[in-house]
């Protein structure tokens, strides 16, 4: 499992607009650099990635290979019901990682 | 007729009687760079009128400020007076330069006075971007100090580590590139956590990063590991590092992804060229100065040239070394130039050594030369010190700092 890191605040009030932080540990490989003996190093990036509330889609990114490593994403949703915040990311390999976070909206 | 026809030729006349008279080369900002520049410029001609304006009347060094912080030396090993440079036949003006106007040449100093150039170099160094990062402000650093000019903030942060109880955490940011000095953040990391390993072992010390890598960085971390562990603890940008925000009320630093509270907290800010560069419109969008590198005049203003910080210079650092070695090939470029010939392609050299702890120093260095409109690193010039070193080497290494420092000091000032 690849390190996250979340900023979602615990409590907003309803229909506050709160910003959503998040950052994934991971090398987004290109696919177009080559080792020292000449060989393509593969591919391997995240190439998705889906933030719901309660299930609802709050944001869905594609992400390509020009995207640096580490991807830091900063996004806005209004507060509307208490829940849960859930990211996912998806890597080339297939391979999903999944974070949750609740928050109250009162 | 033939009055008319000397008439006419009274402008001719009176250019040719200027260009037999002392080109006049104005340089502003008497740090490592002004200063270097106009001792070169006497040095490469004689017969050239050199001015220097610089609002203080005494220069305080940074490089090897960080060990005053940790009371390793004192700030009066720092000063440096301007006599060395009166003594080359170079016109001190103590004073402000406030506005350039290029058309006429005219550089006007804050006491009102006008003083004409053929030739202007900039060697503004930097200020700090306070707008850059919110909470911060000349009020603020009363509280958080930089540090990152040396002097009374220097003394401040030596103060304030003096005062804090054993068991404190201190806590520093350092910025995203480009800024002054880019080992500094690192060697006064580990001069603070040497003070305090040393006076009270049971503090901490974070340093938050906007920056994933950093200069000399497997050289330093391999020595944090061995000299402080568990005491320094460096957070990069891909691990929540960048500073979004400080507080100098409850002495805090917020980042993307957390809130720090310091019992000492020291903000290395973002930073830009020095303000009088802003005012002669020789800064672009970057804040920084956009320069040639063969000649180092501005690419936004012909007849001005910017040495130093304050311009962009490729792969060369901000460091003061660059500074110097762009002083005289700007200084030799100028001379050229005056003299209607074409300035020559330069060779500069850079080096730069860090103190881990007193008796532990690092080094680095580089070659450059213009490529493609840029100052270029020649690839196997330069180096660093060896990742596996005895202490006898690291020792060595502290010794030759020190003899780096007389030497760049003596030939800029004495």
């Amino acid at each position: 499992m690849a390190r996250v890191l979340i900023n979602i605040p615990k409590e907003a009030r309803k229909g506050e607009v709160i910003e959503i932080k998040v950052l994934i540990s991971h090398p987004m490989e290109s696919g177009q650099r080559r080792t020292d003996s000449g060989q393509v190093i593969p591919r391997k990036i995240i190439n998705k990635f889906v933030c719901t509330w309660n299930g609802d889609e709050v944001l869905s990114v594609d992400l390509f290979p020009a995207i640096a490593a580490n991807p830091f994403l900063s996004f806005f949703a209004v507060a509307d019901v208490s829940g849960t915040i859930s990211m996912t990311w998806v890597d080339d390999d297939g391979a999903t990682q999944t974070e949750l976070a609740s928050i109250t909206v009162t | 007729m033939l009055g008319r026809r000397s008439v006419l030729a009274m402008p001719f006349l009176a250019r040719a009687a200027f260009a037999q008279a002392a080109a006049r080369v104005l340089v502003i900002g008497g740090g490592f760079g002004g200063a270097s520049a106009a001792r070169a410029l006497r040095r490469t001609d004689p017969n050239v009128d050199v001015t220097l304006v610089e609002s203080s009347p005494v220069f305080t060094s940074c490089p090897f400020s960080n060990e005053v912080i940790v009371g390793l030396r004192e700030i009066g090993q720092q000063r440096f007076g301007y006599q060395g440079i009166t003594a080359a036949g170079i016109h001190m003006v103590q004073g402000t330069a406030v506005s350039v106007d290029p058309p006429t040449r005219r550089v006007t100093l804050n006491d009102g006075s006008v003083l004409g150039y053929d030739r202007l170099i900039l060697s503004p160094g930097i200020d700090i971007a306070y707008d850059a990062l919110p909470g911060y402000s000349e009020a603020a650093a009363e509280v958080l100090p930089h540090a990152w000019k040396a002097g009374d903030q220097t003394l401040l942060l030596r103060r304030q580590l003096e005062a804090m109880p054993d068991g404190g955490s201190v806590v520093i940011s350092a910025p995203a590139n480009p800024f002054r000095c880019p080992p500094g953040p690192y060697e006064r990391a580990s001069l603070i956590a040497y003070y305090l390993k040393t006076n009270k072992p049971k503090s901490k010390l974070l340093l938050l990063d906007a920056k994933d890598t950093f200069s000399k960085q497997k050289l330093f971390m391999s020595a944090w590991a061995k000299l402080y562990p568990g005491l320094l603890e460096w957070v990069s940008l891909s691990d929540g590092g960048k500073v979004v925000r400080v507080d100098a009320s409850t002495r805090s630093f917020e980042t993307e992804f957390g809130s720090h509270k310091a019992d000492v907290g020291n903000v290395i800010p973002p930073q830009r060229a020095g303000r009088i560069a802003v005012v002669a419109g020789v800064t672009d969008k970057t804040g920084w100065c956009p320069i040639d590198p063969v000649s180092f005049e501005s690419r936004l203003v012909p007849g001005i040239h910017v040495i130093g910080d304050a311009a962009v210079a490729g792969a060369m650092p901000k460091s003061a070394f660059a500074a110097n070695a762009q002083a005289k090939a700007c200084a030799l470029a100028v001379v050229r130039m005056l003299g209607g010939a074409a300035p020559v392609e330069p060779r500069l050299v850079n080096t730069c050594y860090s103190l881990v702890a007193p008796d532990y120093g690092i080094s680095v260095a580089g070659v450059y030369r213009p490529v493609n409109g840029l100052l270029t690193d020649i690839e196997g010039a330069g180096g660093t010190s060896p990742i596996d070193a005895p202490p006898e080497t690291r020792a060595l290494e502290a010794e030759y700092a020190n003899a780096w420092f007389k030497t760049l000091t003596s030939d800029v000032f004495a």
